[in-house]
C-alpha cells in the first residue's frame, strides 16, 4: 500500500514538471520576436498565410498550445528552423549513440572509481591515502569540467601524445572524455562512499561480526561495502544530470559528434527548435533518473519510510 | 623507615592554626569562572583552529581585493584592442600576456573575477531573500500552506536547473542582469528547504513557547526568534550556492549564452581562449586557474564553516 502509493506520488510529481518543462518551451518559443518566416526573403504575404496554414500558425494559440502537446507525446519534437527538412526527434536520434556510450561508460566508470577510492580512504582512516584520496575529492568536486578537459588534453593529447586530440573512433577516444566527465562524480562518491563506511565500520554489527570470527575478506563484501554504498545510489539522479550537461561541453571540447555538441551549435545559431526539442529530450533524461532513485532507494534500504520524506 | 619520620615530622610541625574552613558557598557556584562565549565567538574560534578553512578565507580576501583593485592599477583596460601585439606570451609588459585582440590578459583575468563573482554574490543574494521569505512561511505556518507551497516548490526543483537556465537565457539577451536573474529562477528553493526545515524544528521549542505565551506575534517570532536561531544553516547554504553561481556562469559563458564581449568573466575568457589554447595556453591558464582557485575556496571555507557553526554535523 505504502510503496505504490509512494511510487505514484512520484511519477506524479514527474509528470507534472515534464508538462511544465514543455509548456515553458512553447511559451517561451512563442515569446520570441517574429517567427520561423520573419527571416526569410519578401515573399507575397498569399504565400505567406499559405505557408502559415500548412503549419498551423493561422491557428489561436491554445490550439497551437494542445497540438504541440500532441505532438511531443507523440514523440514529434518538430522541425529544425536552420537546416532544411532536419526532423529534431530524427537528429537526436541520430546523434544518441555517441552520447549513450561516453555517459554509460562515464557512469560505469564514475561508480567504481569513487567506490574504491572512498573505500580506500575509508578503511586507511587518516593515513596518507585518505588524505590524498580527499585532496582528490575536493579539487574534483570545485574544478569546472572544461577545466579538466582542456588540461588533459593539453597534456595527454597535445604534448604527450598518448591519446588522440578528438574524435570518437576507437578505444583510445574514450579515455580522456571519459576522465574529464567522471571527475566530479568521482569525487562525489567518493566522499559518500568513505563518510557513509566510517559509520559502518563503527557500528555494532560489524564487531559482531568480527566476534562470529568472520574473516576480514567476508565482513568487507558481506557487510561493509553493502551498507556503505547505500548513500551512492540517492546520487544516481544528480550523477546523471551532471554527466549530460558535463558532456554538453566535453563532446565540444573533444570533437565528438553527440547531442550536447548539436546542443551548443544550436544555441550558436538559435535554431530554437532543436534547441527546444533537446532540452525537453534531457528532461525526460534527467526527470526519469531522479524517479528510478527514488524507487530503488525504497527497494535497497529497508529502513526508509515511506512517508513521502524528501532526500538530503 | 625514614620515610614514616618524615611523615611523623610533619605532622609535628602542623599547629590548628594551620587549617582553614573552605565548606561549601552556594552562591560560590553561580560565579562565572570562565569568560562565557556567545555562540559566535564559540563558533569563529573552532574557525580558527581549522587552518585549510582559514587558508581559503585569506585566499578568498585576497582574490577579491585583486578583483577590486587591480583593474585601477593597470595601465591597461579590459577592452582595448591592440592588433599589433596579439596573442603575445606573458612578459614584463603584459603580465599574462595578450589575447587575440591584442587586449591585456591579466586585466582581463581580474575584471573577469569581478564579473564573476559579482554573478555568485548577487545571485547567492537573491536566492537568501526569496528562499529565507518563502521557506520561512513553509515553515512557520506549516499544514495547508506549506503543502502547496512545497508542493509548487517540488514540481520547479525537478526541472533540471541548467536546462531552465539555458532556455531563459536563449530567449532573453545575455546581459549581467538577465544571467543573475534565470540563475535565481529556481536557484532559491534549496535555501527554502533548508530555511523551512529549520524553522519546523525551532518552532516547537520551548524559548518559542515562552514568547508567544507572553504574546509575541507571528512577525516578531519569526524575525526574533525563529529566523536568527536559523541563520548557522543559512550562512552555510550562501557559501556553498556562490561557487555554484559562479559555475553555472561559467558554463553559460561557455555555451555563449553568458556576459557578452568586450565584457569579460573568467568562463567566457576561458571559452574564447580554447580555439587556439593549444598554441597560446597562457590564454587558458591564468581565467582557469582563478576560476579553479575561487571555487576550491569557497568549498573549502564552506566545509569548514558548517563544522564551525554545528559540531555535530563534523565527520
Amino acid at each position: 500500500m505504502g510503496m505504490v502509493r509512494y511510487i505514484a506520488n512520484k511519477l506524479f510529481y514527474m509528470l507534472v514538471s515534464l508538462f511544465v518543462l514543455v509548456s515553458a518551451t512553447f511559451f517561451l518559443m512563442k515569446a520570441i520576436p517574429g517567427d520561423p518566416f520573419t527571416s526569410e526573403k519578401k515573399v507575397p504575404p498569399e504565400i505567406k498565410a499559405r505557408l502559415y496554414e500548412q503549419y498551423g500558425l493561422d491557428k489561436p494559440l491554445y490550439h497551437q498550445y494542445f497540438k504541440y502537446l500532441g505532438d511531443i507525446a507523440q514523440g514529434d519534437l518538430g522541425v529544425s528552423m536552420k537546416r532544411l527538412n532536419q526532423d529534431v526527434s530524427h537528429l537526436i536520434g541520430q546523434t544518441f549513440s555517441a552520447s549513450l556510450k561516453l555517459g554509460a561508460v562515464a557512469i560505469v566508470v564514475s561508480v567504481i572509481v569513487g567506490v574504491v577510492l572512498g573505500m580506500l580512504a575509508a578503511l586507511y582512516h587518516r593515513k596518507f591515502i585518505d588524505s590524498a584520496a580527499m585532496v582528490l575529492a575536493v579539487l574534483g568536486i570545485a574544478v569546472p569540467s572544461f577545466v579538466v578537459a582542456s588540461v588533459l588534453q593539453y597534456v595527454f593529447a597535445y604534448k604527450f601524445g598518448w591519446f588522440p586530440v578528438s574524435g570518437f573512433k576507437g578505444p583510445l577516444n574514450y579515455f580522456l572524455p571519459v576522465a574529464a566527465l567522471s571527475a566530479q562524480p568521482i569525487a562525489f562518491i567518493a566522499r559518500l562512499t568513505r563518510s557513509s563506511m566510517l559509520e559502518v565500520l563503527n557500528a555494532d554489527y560489524i564487531k559482531t561480526a568480527k566476534a562470529k570470527g568472520l574473516s576480514w575478506i567476508q565482513i568487507l563484501s558481506k557487510h561493509v561495502l553493502r551498507n556503505g554504498i547505500l548513500p551512492v545510489v540517492t546520487y544516481i539522479g544528480p550523477m546523471t544530470a551532471n554527466v549530460v550537461t558535463g558532456s554538453v561541453v566535453i563532446e565540444q571540447i573533444f570533437g565528438i559528434g553527440g547531442i550536447g555538441k548539436q546542443f551548443v551549435e544550436a544555441i550558436g545559431v538559435r535554431d530554437y527548435t532543436v534547441i527546444m526539442g533537446i532540452t525537453i529530450f534531457y528532461g525526460v533524461l534527467l526527470m526519469l533518473a531522479r524517479f528510478i532513485t527514488d524507487i530503488a532507494y525504497v527497494f535497497i534500504d529497508p529502513r526508509i519510510k515511506l512517508s513521502g520524506g524528501k532526500e538530503g | 623507615m625514614a620515610s614514616d619520620n618524615n611523615l611523623v615530622s610533619v605532622e609535628a610541625n602542623l599547629k590548628p592554626e594551620d587549617f582553614r574552613k573552605v565548606g561549601i558557598d552556594e552562591r560560590q557556584a553561580e560565579v562565572i569562572q570562565r569568560e562565557s562565549l556567545s555562540a559566535w565567538r564559540d563558533a569563529w574560534q573552532r574557525l580558527r583552529q581549522n587552518k585549510l578553512a582559514m587558508t581559503a578565507l585569506g585566499i578568498l580576501g585576497l582574490i577579491i581585493l585583486s578583483a577590486i583593485f587591480m583593474p585601477f592599477i593597470s595601465k591597461y583596460n579590459y577592452y582595448s584592442n591592440d592588433l599589433m601585439n596579439t596573442n603575445k606570451p606573458p612578459s614584463s609588459d603584459h603580465w599574462f600576456g595578450t589575447d587575440d585582440l591584442g587586449r591585456d590578459i591579466f586585466v582581463r583575468t581580474w575584471y573577469g573575477a569581478r564579473i564573476s563573482l559579482l554573478v555568485g554574490l548577487a545571485a547567492a543574494a537573491i536566492d537568501l531573500i526569496i528562499g529565507v521569505i518563502y521557506g520561512g512561511i513553509m515553515g512557520y505556518f506549516g499544514g495547508r500552506v506549506d503543502n502547496i507551497m512545497n508542493k509548487f516548490s517540488e514540481i520547479l526543483y525537478s526541472i533540471p536547473y541548467l536546462l531552465v537556465v539555458i532556455l531563459l537565457l536563449v530567449v532573453m539577451e545575455p546581459s549581467l542582469g538577465t544571467i543573475i536573474l534565470a540563475l535565481t529562477i529556481t536557484g532559491w528553493i534549496n535555501m527554502s528547504w533548508i530555511v523551512r526545515g529549520e524553522i519546523m524544528q525551532l518552532k516547537n521549542r520551548e524559548f518559542v513557547l515562552a514568547s508567544r505565551s507572553m504574546g509575541a506575534g507571528s512577525k516578531r517570532l519569526l524575525f526574533r526568534h525563529l529566523l536568527p536561531n536559523a541563520v548557522g544553516p543559512i550562512i552555510v547554504t550562501i557559501t556553498l550556492s556562490v561557487p555554484n553561481a559562479i559555475f553555472a556562469e561559467a558554463f553559460l559563458s561557455f555555451l555563449g549564452l553568458g556576459v557578452q564581449a568586450p565584457i569579460s568573466s573568467l568562463g567566457s575568457m576561458i571559452n574564447d581562449s580554447l580555439t587556439g589554447w593549444l598554441y597560446y595556453p597562457w590564454r587558458f591558464l591564468f581565467p582557469a586557474v582563478l576560476v579553479s582557485l575561487i571555487m576550491l575556496s569557497f568549498n573549502i571555507f564552506g566545509d569548514g564553516l558548517r563544522d564551525a557553526l554545528d559540531p555535530k554535523l563534523k565527520k
